[in-house]
């Protein structure tokens, strides 16, 4: 398993940069791992991920779809605020593992 | 994963109606999308239920002469029972609940999903003049309506693949 310093905390992760023990995950860590993707996070950015990390938590799949219904950004916000692969990147910096859906 | 010839654009074809043939488009269009790839959907045919308002969400799945089909259970649906009255409508109840399940939208649904992301969507010009559909009749997402010659268009670049469904 691969080991990666952010904001001078050792964190594990695989071979992908996700984090495989959620828990080491910390809002400093957040930024400096947005700032490998190019993203500057803002308040939006981290109510989704707290929304995210509540899903993943409660042991409930994330998708697309399920960002509509999140309350807190419709699915357009979120391609705007993750651009690119937004699902991809939103759970790679709130420190939770590669969603294995496809939707 | 770092690739040699990446995908970086997918334009999708449905020229079918049935809730299989639909949702492949979509969940391969909706995929597109989630990895940053650009996406073009294009409908023609029968697909054309799939983005005409009143019928997205009402599609059917195959009952008579579909050999894959299996009863709950696993055992194969002898095509004669397709021909009940209602078996149809029963079948593709089920599919849409199975699918729920997995958080998987709608139609309509979908298509807002797939166009909040970025990827089109477009409506084939011989379709529209056999059926006699108005682009009022087709729903808000469908960016225009195409000849073959300008799907093609649009269709081309490096990294770009076509996919018939």
């Amino acid at each position: 398993m691969a080991q990666k310093t952010y904001a001078d905390v050792k964190v594990d992760v695989n071979e992908e940069g996700y984090f495989t023990n959620p828990s080491q995950w910390t809002k400093e860590i957040a930024v400096e791992i947005a700032k490998e993707e190019g993203i500057v996070l803002t308040g939006q950015h981290y109510a989704i991920m707290e929304f995210l990390r509540n899903r993943f938590n409660g042991g409930e799949a994330l998708s697309i779809r399920s960002i509509n219904h999140s309350g807190v950004i419709d699915v357009k916000t979120f391609y705007q605020l993750f651009p690119g692969a937004p699902l991809k990147k939103a759970t790679k910096i709130a420190g939770i593992p590669k969603p294995a859906s496809c939707v | 994963m770092e690739q040699k010839f990446p995908i970086k654009k997918v334009s999708l074809i449905c020229a079918k109606g049935s809730i299989e043939d639909v949702y492949a488009t979509l969940i391969l269009g909706n995929g597109a999308v989630m990895e940053g790839l650009e996406a073009n959907l294009f409908f023609t045919f029968f697909g054309m239920d799939a983005i005409t308002k009143n019928r997205m969400d009402k599609l059917h799945t195959g009952v008579v002469g579909n050999p894959a089909l299996r009863l709950p259970g696993g055992m194969r649906m002898p095509t004669l029972l397709g021909i009940i009255p209602g078996m149809e409508a029963f079948t593709s109840w089920m599919m849409k609940g199975q699918m729920e399940k997995l958080d998987i939208p709608p139609v309509s649904e979908f298509l807002d999903l797939i166009t909040a992301g970025g990827g089109k969507i477009y409506a084939c010009k011989t379709a529209v003049d056999m059926f006699k559909l108005k682009k009022e009749d087709l729903s808000d997402h469908v960016s225009r309506i195409l000849t073959v010659g300008e799907f093609y268009e649009l269709a081309g670049g490096e990294g770009a693949q076509i996919i018939f469904t």
